[in-house]
């Protein structure tokens, strides 16, 4: 199973302060991952770089079996190349219905003159419908987004990621503010999409990372600080001392 | 399932009904073709206000649907208007030149004639040479040409530079009040190559239709106003209908998130700011001729924050919105500094709405800003929400 994410010796820092230190991380595909760390460990920052909206100062970022190195290209490239990413608030068109979101997302030819003229076919009805089945917005798809839940905008969110049929999905807190109902249907959805894609889940709330289940990997002051089982992890002094002890 | 293109945007139709009825309308009481009820400068000042309409139409695609608060529309609707006035003025001025030179004994050389027609347009700024830019005045179609091309080359350049270096907000419409400002300074220099401070002026005669009157003319350019307008609104609407308006009103609400969904933003923008550029140049080009001059006055900074100000008014986010701001601000301006609004004396001082019609102008700008923010056009949603 080679990786399909390889970051190594990447370092970045704001105005002097190291938010990323020397930080090395791989995954592979399919897989599940879970980033935790306490704040400001530089898991956001960790997500930025990936998906670049930071530049590293130095280190690289490589993807994908022919080693796309990700450093310098633009957000949109990276989003292009199959990098999705959700946010930890949810940020969904919100004047626009469930349906026109997830069009939006959905993998189609991306330049502004291919929109311009684009209209849905079958094939892409039928695409939306699976996946708001799949998240669970079927009877919401007419809907205006900002009329949703906040639990509802979140899957939303997530449904627009798998639209967009990422081989790498960065979630950044997908549980924060739900329902434990709401959690459990989200970890049935990230758990789904694992089986046939790379998911990384930065997330603050054991528990949830309990139910995911998956590998684990500590970030703290922008390095790994402990990768394993969260098991594992969890048992690691280092990580007790940081984290966990506190 | 899928519905028509009217369906979804009911308010093509009716605006096309609209427009079509209003043209008929004036048309008849017109005094080229009918009873001559409303006189031929009203008629001029309709036509003027449907290419007002127009503009606004495009400011409010770019700034009600995109976001981007462009405080330089206007610059691309002078442009237009120039672009269009130096073939009016070039080929009028010839048709008198030769006409005067007709009954000479030597015929007049091609050279001298160029050098009346140098003259003639020149003599105000003290100058008779022609300047490089009118080296394409004698062609109406190349100068039609440019009536489209250079408002969309500049907007195209200066977008793709503001956009690229990643420039929102308000930065970039002081970028944009820049750029109008600097333009307008530029051509009130005299030897801008544009006359200066003068301006091009005579538009409203035109070559070749010496033969008809004021009143067939302005008709004419009702009927061309008209026909513009009715073709912008349902250009518009289709390009934000569908998928390219989602992506549109997208990049509005969150452009952060679009990018992460693959779209490249700056070309979107660039898309946006261009197209909106070369119609609000074909908007000038029709809105001159019925003025009869065009001056950099006119595309001083504060046109183009007028501008915003009718789309404000009129509703963001709504074509019929922006009709309607342009329509109501700028009639309701000619009413109140026309001497139409009666003066209100408070005993100590008299409000002469001459002088406080922008005040009042403003206080609403602000009014509808915070407490009403859907403007005039968030009535007819109400309504439509109501009837279906």
């Amino acid at each position: 199973m080679s990786s399909l994410l390889e970051m190594s010796g990447v370092s970045v820092s704001f105005d002097g302060f190291k938010a990323i230190n020397n930080l090395s991380f791989q995954i592979a595909e399919p897989e599940m991952r879970a980033v935790i760390g306490p704040n400001g460990a530089g898991k956001t920052t960790f997500m930025d770089i990936v998906t670049g909206k930071t530049r590293p100062d130095t280190g690289q970022v490589l993807f994908g079996e022919m080693n796309l190195s990700l450093v310098g290209m633009s957000e949109s490239q990276i989003s292009r190349a199959g990098i999705g990413r959700k946010f930890q608030k949810p940020t969904v068109f919100e004047a626009q219905s469930v349906r026109d979101n997830l069009a939006m997302a959905l993998r189609n030819p991306r330049g502004p003159f291919d929109v311009l003229i684009f209209r849905g076919s079958r094939k892409d009805a039928n695409r939306i419908d699976e996946i708001a089945d799949q998240v669970g917005l079927v009877d919401q798809l007419s809907r205006t987004s900002g009329e949703l839940s906040h639990g509802q905008k979140q899957w939303l969110e997530i449904g627009m990621l798998l639209a967009q049929d990422p081989r790498l999905l960065l979630v950044d807190e997908p549980a924060a503010g739900m329902t434990p109902a709401e959690r459990e249907k989200t970890t049935d959805i990230l758990i789904q999409a694992a089986t046939t894609r790379s998911v990384v889940v930065v997330e603050h709330d054991m528990e949830f990372v309990r139910r995911l289940n998956c590998k684990v990997t500590v970030l703290n002051e922008g390095s790994v600080l402990a990768e394993g089982t969260l098991d594992h992890v969890t048992k690691t002094p280092e990580v007790i001392d940081v984290y966990l002890g506190r | 399932m899928e519905r028509t293109f009217v369906a979804r945007n009911p308010s093509v139709l009716w605006f096309l009904l609209g427009l079509a009825g209003f043209t008929v309308l004036i048309t008849i009481l017109s005094e080229a073709t009918g009873s001559g009820v409303i006189s031929t400068s009203f008629v001029k000042t309709l036509g003027k206000t449907l290419m007002l309409c127009l503009v606004a139409i495009a400011m409010d695609v770019v700034w009600g649907y995109c976001g981007i608060l462009s405080l330089g529309h206007f610059a691309f609707f002078g442009i237009g208007g120039y672009a269009v006035g130096m073939w009016l003025m070039y080929a009028r001025t010839k048709e008198i030149v030769v006409d005067n030179l007709a009954n000479a004994v030597i015929p007049a050389t091609e050279a001298e004639i160029n050098n009346a027609i140098g003259i003639q347009i020149f003599g105000v700024v003290g100058s008779s040479e022609f300047p490089a830019i009118w080296v394409f005045s004698d062609s109406l179609f190349l100068q039609l040409l440019a009536v489209v091309l250079v408002p969309g080359l500049l907007a195209l350049v200066f977008g793709w530079l503001a956009f690229r270096s990643r420039v929102t907000g308000v930065y970039l419409s002081i970028l944009t009040q820049a750029m109008t400002l600097a333009l307008a300074l530029y051509l009130f220099q005299n030897d801008s190559g544009l006359r200066g401070n003068n301006g091009l002026s005579g538009l409203q005669n035109i070559p070749g239709l010496g033969h008809l009157s004021q009143a067939q003319i302005s008709i004419g350019f009702f009927w061309a106003s008209a026909l513009a307008l009715g073709g912008g609104y349902p250009l518009f609407a289709w390009v934000l209908d569908g998928k390219m308006g989602s992506v549109i009103k997208a990049i509005r609400d969150d452009e952060a998130r679009v990018r992460f969904l693959g779209y490249h933003v700056e070309s979107y923008k660039l898309f946006v700011f261009t197209l909106t550029a070369m119609v609000a140049g074909i908007a000038g080009a029709l809105y001159y001729p019925q003025a009869g001059i065009i001056n950099p006055a006119e595309i001083a900074p504060i046109a183009s924050i007028y501008l915003a100000v009718w789309v404000a008014i009129g509703g963001r986010g709504r074509l019929y919105g922006a009709v309607l701001g342009a329509v109501f601000v700028s009639l309701a301006s000619s009413w109140f500094t026309g001497g139409g609004a009666p003066d209100i004396n408070l005993g100590f001082y008299v409000i002469r709405w001459t002088d406080w019609w922008l005040v009042l102008l403003g206080l609403s700008f602000v009014a509808v800003t915070l407490f009403f923010p859907g403007g005039i056009g968030s009535l007819f949603d109400k309504l439509a929400r109501r009837t279906s």
